[in-house]
Formats: C-alpha cells, sequence, structure tokens
C-alpha cells in the first residue's frame, strides 16, 4: 500500500527534438507534477535545449499489452504494473 | 565601505567569487539531500555556479595580467582578498535556509547577469548571457522549495520563516553598488513569499562588508577545507 | 552492477583465501563502448523478430513462454508472468546495484570540497552527480518489479539489503578519487556492460543509459592517476599508496570464487548473469596491467606475470576472509556509511513532508476551483 507520506511515482516521456515523438524514458519520485517536470528535466534530459518532457503519474496509465504473456489472460486494459503478487520482505531475512 | 568606480578586476572577482562560494556551499549538501532527486538538482545547480566560477575568474586573471590564473585565485588568497557578498558564505546546514538562500541570492545573480548580458564587454557579456539562462533555473528552484516550505506543513512553515528571518538582512549588501536592481528583486521576491504564506521581513539590520574583503567567521573556516590541498603541494600540477 | 560480491548466505559460508584458479580464456578486450551499442541494437533486433508464440493457460504453458523468451533473447518486460524466484532475485540484485550508486556517492564526495583544482572540482561534482542519476534510474526500474522505492529506501536503511562492499573503504586521500575512478569503475563497467544483455527490459536499458554515461567515469580517474604519477614526488608517493590499498578490495568486488558461488547457475540460465565471477576477474585483471605500465605505477602483487596456458595473467586472490568480514559489516567504514545515509533520509523527513503536506492543499484547492 503506498504511504501516504511517500511521493507518488510518474512516468517520463522525452522528445528530444522536433519532428520526433515522445518515448518512454523512466520514472522518478516527486510530490506533485511541477516538481515532477523539473525533477525529469534534470534526471533524465541533464537540461538539454529544445527537449519537451511529459510527466504522468503512473497511477494514470492504463496499459495493455496483448504480446505479453499476462497472467490473467485479460487483454482489458490494466495498470502499468501489475504482478499476482507484491513483494513483501520476510521479516528478519538475512541478505535478501 | 564600497568604492566609487569598480574596475573590470574588482567587478570579475566579486561576481565569481558570489558564484564560487555558493558552488563550495552547495557542493557540501551532495549525498545529503532530502531526497535522491534533490541530490541531482542540488548538484546541478553547483556545477552552474561553478561553471561561471571558472569563467569569471579566469578571466578576471588575465584583466588583471599578472600570471593569476583560475586556481591561484581560487586557492591562493585569504577570506581577506575574497570579494563576495556574505549573503553567499552563510552556513546553510538547515535546507531552509539553503532555500532561502537560493531565492534570494540567485533572483540577485539573475538580474546582475541580465545586466551585463547586454554590457559593452563581449567576453563578460558572453559569459553572463549564458549565466542568466541558468539563474533562471536556480531562482524557479529556490521559489519551487520556498513556496513548498512555507505553505507545507505548521512545522516547515515556522522552519521557512525563520530561515527568511535569518538570511534577510544580508540581502541588503546585494545592491549596494547598484541600487536601482533591488526594486526588480522585490518584484521576484516578494510574490514569492506570499505564495508561500511568509511574511517578508521588515528592513533593518544590513550587515555588509563582502564586497571589501570583511567578511563572516565563516569564509575562513569554508576556504581552509577548499584550499588545503592545493596550498599543501605549492606548484603541483593536478 | 558494482559488485557481484553481495552474496547468498551459502556462498559466502566457510570462505578462506583460495589459492587463484586458472580461468578460461577470455574474449580479447573490446572497446567498451562499443559493446555497449552493440547490446542496444541486439534489444532492437530481438523485439523485431517474430514474437514467441503464446501457449495456453497454466502454470506450464506460462513457464515454457517465459523459458521460450528468455531462451530467444528476448526480453521480459513489466507486465510478462515470471517465475517468483527470478522476480526476486531482480529485485534484489537491481536494488543492491541502486543502493551500491547511492552510497558510492560517499566515499568520492568526501574530496568534492577538497579537490586541488576547480576543475578536478567541477569533474568530480557532474560524476556523483551522475552517480546519484544511475542510482535513480535503477530504483525505478526495481520498482517495474512491483515493489515502491520506500520499501527499497528501507531495506538499505535497515541493513536487509546491501550495497558494494567497496564502499566501504576510506578515501584518504586525492589519490584515492583517482584510484576508485580507474579500478573501481573499471570493475564496474566489467561487470555492468554484460548487464546490458540483461534478460529483464527495464534493467538492460537502463543498464545501457547508465553505461553511456558512465564512460567518462573510469577515465578521469586515470587521468588522476597518471597527473599524480607524473607530478612531484609527493604527488607519485600518494598515488602509488591509493593503488596499494585499493586493488585487492577492487578485485573482490567481483565477488566470490566460482567453487563459492552456489547460487550463480540459476542467474546465468535467466540471463541476468551472463559471466561467471572468475572471467570479469580475470577480465579486469587483463585490462588493468597495461594501464598500470602507462601510468608508470606498481600493482602491488609480486606474483602477477603473464601465463601463456591461461592467455592471460596469472595474479594473486584477494582476502576473502576480509571481503567476508566487510560485507558483514565490520568494515572501516559500514557504520559510518549507513550513519550517514539514515541522517540524511531522517533529517530531510520534514522537508519531504513538507512537499507532500503542499501537494495535497494543491489538489484540494484545484478540486474547489474545477
Amino acid at each position: 500500500m503506498p504511504d501516504s507520506r511517500e511521493w507518488p511515482l510518474w512516468e517520463v516521456f522525452v522528445r528530444p527534438r522536433r519532428g520526433l515523438s515522445h518515448t518512454h524514458v523512466g520514472s522518478l519520485h516527486a510530490p506533485d507534477a511541477g516538481m515532477a517536470l523539473r525533477n525529469a528535466r534534470d534526471l533524465y534530459t541533464r537540461r538539454q535545449e529544445g527537449v519537451s518532457i511529459w510527466v504522468v503519474p503512473a497511477a494514470a496509465v492504463t496499459a495493455s499489452s496483448p504480446d505479453e504473456k499476462d497472467a490473467f489472460f485479460d487483454p482489458a486494459a490494466d495498470k502499468v504494473y501489475r504482478h499476482p503478487t507484491f513483494y513483501v520482505v520476510p521479516e528478519g531475512a538475512p541478505h535478501l | 565601505m564600497t568604492s566609487g568606480t569598480a574596475t573590470t578586476f574588482d567587478l570579475l572577482l566579486a561576481l565569481g567569487d558570489d558564484a564560487l562560494v555558493m558552488a563550495q556551499r552547495l557542493g557540501g549538501w551532495c549525498t545529503r539531500a532530502p531526497e535522491m532527486e534533490e541530490d541531482v538538482a542540488l548538484a546541478n545547480i553547483a556545477l552552474d555556479q561553478l561553471g561561471a566560477a571558472r569563467l569569471l575568474l579566469g578571466y578576471a586573471g588575465e584583466v588583471e595580467g599578472a600570471g593569476r590564473d583560475e586556481d591561484a585565485l581560487a586557492f591562493l588568497r585569504t577570506d581577506r582578498e575574497y570579494r563576495n557578498a556574505l549573503l553567499a558564505e552563510l552556513p546553510d546546514e538547515d535546507f531552509a535556509v539553503l532555500t532561502a538562500k537560493l531565492l534570494f541570492f540567485c533572483a540577485f545573480q539573475r538580474l546582475r547577469y541580465a545586466r551585463l548580458a547586454g554590457g559593452p564587454d563581449e567576453r563578460l557579456a558572453a559569459i553572463a548571457g549564458k549565466a542568466v539562462k541558468e539563474s533562471a533555473y536556480h531562482v524557479d528552484h529556490g521559489a519551487q522549495w520556498t513556496v513548498r516550505l512555507g505553505d507545507g506543513t505548521a512545522g516547515s512553515h515556522a522552519r521557512m520563516q525563520a530561515a527568511v528571518d535569518e538570511v534577510w538582512p544580508y540581502t541588503h549588501e546585494l545592491f549596494d553598488d547598484e541600487p536601482e536592481l533591488r526594486a526588480a528583486w522585490l518584484s521576484t521576491v516578494e510574490p514569492v513569499l506570499a505564495g508561500a504564506t511568509l511574511s517578508r521581513p521588515a528592513d533593518g539590520w544590513a550587515p555588509r562588508g563582502g564586497r571589501d574583503g570583511r567578511h563572516t567567521e565563516a569564509l575562513a573556516y569554508l576556504l581552509a577545507e577548499m584550499q588545503v590541498l592545493h596550498r599543501a603541494h605549492p606548484g603541483a600540477t593536478w | 552492477m558494482y559488485g557481484n560480491d553481495l552474496g547468498e548466505p551459502e556462498a559466502l559460508a566457510g570462505l578462506a583465501a583460495l589459492a587463484g584458479q586458472p580461468a578460461p580464456a577470455t574474449d580479447g578486450p573490446a572497446h567498451l563502448l562499443d559493446e555497449v551499442a552493440a547490446a542496444e541494437r541486439a534489444l532492437a533486433e530481438a523485439g523485431a523478430r517474430p514474437a514467441v508464440a503464446p501457449g495456453g493457460p497454466g502454470d506450464d504453458e506460462l513457464l515454457a513462454y517465459f523459458d521460450a523468451l528468455v531462451e530467444a533473447d528476448q526480453k521480459v518486460e513489466p507486465r510478462d508472468w515470471m517465475p517468483d524466484a527470478y522476480r526476486q532475485t531482480l529485485i534484489r540484485q537491481i536494488a543492491q546495484h541502486a543502493h551500491s550508486e547511492i552510497i558510492g556517492m560517499q566515499p568520492e564526495g568526501n574530496w568534492i570540497s577538497r579537490a586541488p583544482s576547480l576543475k578536478r572540482k567541477a569533474i568530480l561534482l557532474a560524476k556523483v552527480q551522475d552517480e546519484a542519476g544511475h542510482g535513480l534510474y535503477l530504483y525505478a526500474a526495481a520498482e517495474t518489479l512491483g515493489v515502491s522505492r520506500d520499501t527499497l529506501v528501507d531495506l538499505l536503511l535497515s541493513g536487509r539489503q546491501k550495497y558494494s562492499s567497496i564502499f566501504n573503504y576510506p578515501t584518504l586521500t586525492w589519490a584515492d578519487i583517482g584510484a576508485i575512478g580507474w579500478l573501481v569503475d573499471g570493475a564496474a563497467i566489467v561487470n555492468q556492460v554484460p548487464l546490458c544483455r540483461c534478460s529483464y527490459g527495464p534493467y538492460a536499458r537502463a543498464m545501457i543509459r547508465i553505461c553511456k554515461e558512465e564512460s567518462f567515469h573510469q577515465r578521469q580517474g586515470y587521468e588522476i592517476l597518471h597527473t599524480l604519477a607524473h607530478g612531484t614526488g609527493a604527488q607519485k608517493a600518494m598515488a602509488q599508496d591509493a593503488v596499494d590499498r585499493w586493488w585487492y578490495p577492487s578485485l573482490a568486488m567481483f565477488g566470490p570464487p566460482d567453487a563459492e558461488s552456489t547460487h550463480s547457475e540459476k542467474s546465468m540460465a535467466w540471463r541476468i548473469k551472463r559471466f561467471s565471477n572468475d572471467e570479469l576477474r580475470q577480465r579486469f585483471v587483463d585490462m588493468c596491467v597495461p594501464q598500470a605500465e602507462v601510468l608508470g605505477l606498481t600493482i602491488p602483487d609480486p606474483d602477477l606475470r603473464w601465463d601463456d596456458e591461461r592467455g592471460g595473467h596469472a595474479y594473486s586472490q584477494p582476502d576473502y576472509a576480509e571481503l567476508f568480514a566487510v560485507i558483514k559489516g565490520d568494515g572501516p567504514c559500514n557504520r559510518q556509511r549507513m550513519a550517514h545515509r539514515r541522517a540524511a533520509h531522517a533529517e530531510g523527513a520534514w522537508v519531504r513532508e513538507a512537499a507532500v503536506a503542499y501537494a495535497a492543499k494543491q489538489s484540494a484547492r484545484e478540486a474547489v476551483d474545477a
């Protein structure tokens, strides 16, 4: 469950120059859209000029990947990162 | 006491020292920022300031014509010979103080650079033209955090107000040479404070002396750390 | 990643200093950026090939599909079914790589304020900034596997996940910055370039991005050492002293010898790990020997010599008992590195919380205005 104190996850799309389209380059955490955009500029473009950036809350992305093997065989739209079980770290497990 | 007409050398030194001391303070935040994305952002600003410092001090050395390069100026002058404004050297281990410094100081730098970018000295105009674009990012960064800390939690508001109150007196020195810049500076800074629900301190105590080499006690410590290795190996190449 | 030394419990049990084992001959040293570019092309080409035929419902078919994907050098992507062990292994490996980047900022960051020239200060600041960025790319890749960044940060700060042991050594002189660039980054590159071909898409892509950005890091460290080695007597002694202290810990970065690495086979089969510890270590030694000659510095190994039979250099193994002790937490700087990280995180909490509070207020205001 996301911690209410956590900065949410944003997906970052960058268009390096005119004529190309935006491509997904990764993700980052930021408290809001304004900071997300600025962090993305620092992290994924190193402040190159002429670059266009989109930041989208990961929670807002709707995903479907027909050629990927989805464990639930559901071709309908779904969340970006979906796993049958949520990663839980067993308490006290060494070197986990 | 400020002099009448500053020489180009004095001007370049003041601008260069401003940027260098800011860079040194910002570099100290590396690995200590409140979040990893902020480590990247602050390092970016530090690199910008350091880049400007190198260009300005390098040019200063040439203008002086005594064979001093950027490193000789950076590493072999004492604090009594440094010409940065006091605001730059203030210790900023509190993120709120750092934020206030970024907002106030970089807004001043931006105005300074903007004026010089249109000035008669072509080389300085080129340096300033590049630096003014970077300054815009620095001011924006300071403003973003001022608003978030001022209008965040009750605790962050108190800390940010305290930081603004602490740093404000040191802003007066910035306009000793060009008082006409202050109005433009206030028009940038005041709306940010208002938007952050912070009160703009009253003008009162106005410490100064940095432009004449009379600094706070903090600068000697900053320079001692910065210069120790270089001074330990006179004449060496790195 | 920075080190293979982060170890399974079984691999670390009963380690003792071992004599060097002859390693299989490796490929000649290719230009590493060319290898990264080749990996990037391979990624694009794999995607262009006809998709592996999906099977029907049921776990066996899912596993068969997954195995076929990996076998065909196709990339596993976040929404693919994957064995839980594959996912757990990847989360741990990617996260520990990320932690290594973040903690690795500390020994190098130690010299930013005292760099002996403005140019060196700028280069070092840029390098440390890159490392922060690389850590963030890697946390992002790990998050695609269903674990949150906050959880990963907590795993690091609580000591339940590790970072590369090399960063538990102190940077005592400016020359250490050179040695880290040459040796530690050199070892990291040897480890990392093969990861550009890792089976998991987000990790492979992050590694390609990282390797491209890192091409200048090792060279900068090397240049620092070269300048020192050809400088004053005091500078040359500083450089040699740093190499003397960092050589064996760098060798240990590749982890225990293959004979002690019991869990590597699964990682190899899943194309997470592409070469064995010993293969990578040998590649690293062979890379460093000619570089040391150009530097005019001595590698502190009297038994280092070319071995025709193995087609590489015979060398003395690092002290694996020391590696084990450092991984366990008793290296010179473990406590300090962790305390530093915990302090930064704790002291920054009020700032992070303020940002969250502000964002909530903004959302509320926008809702009212809408």
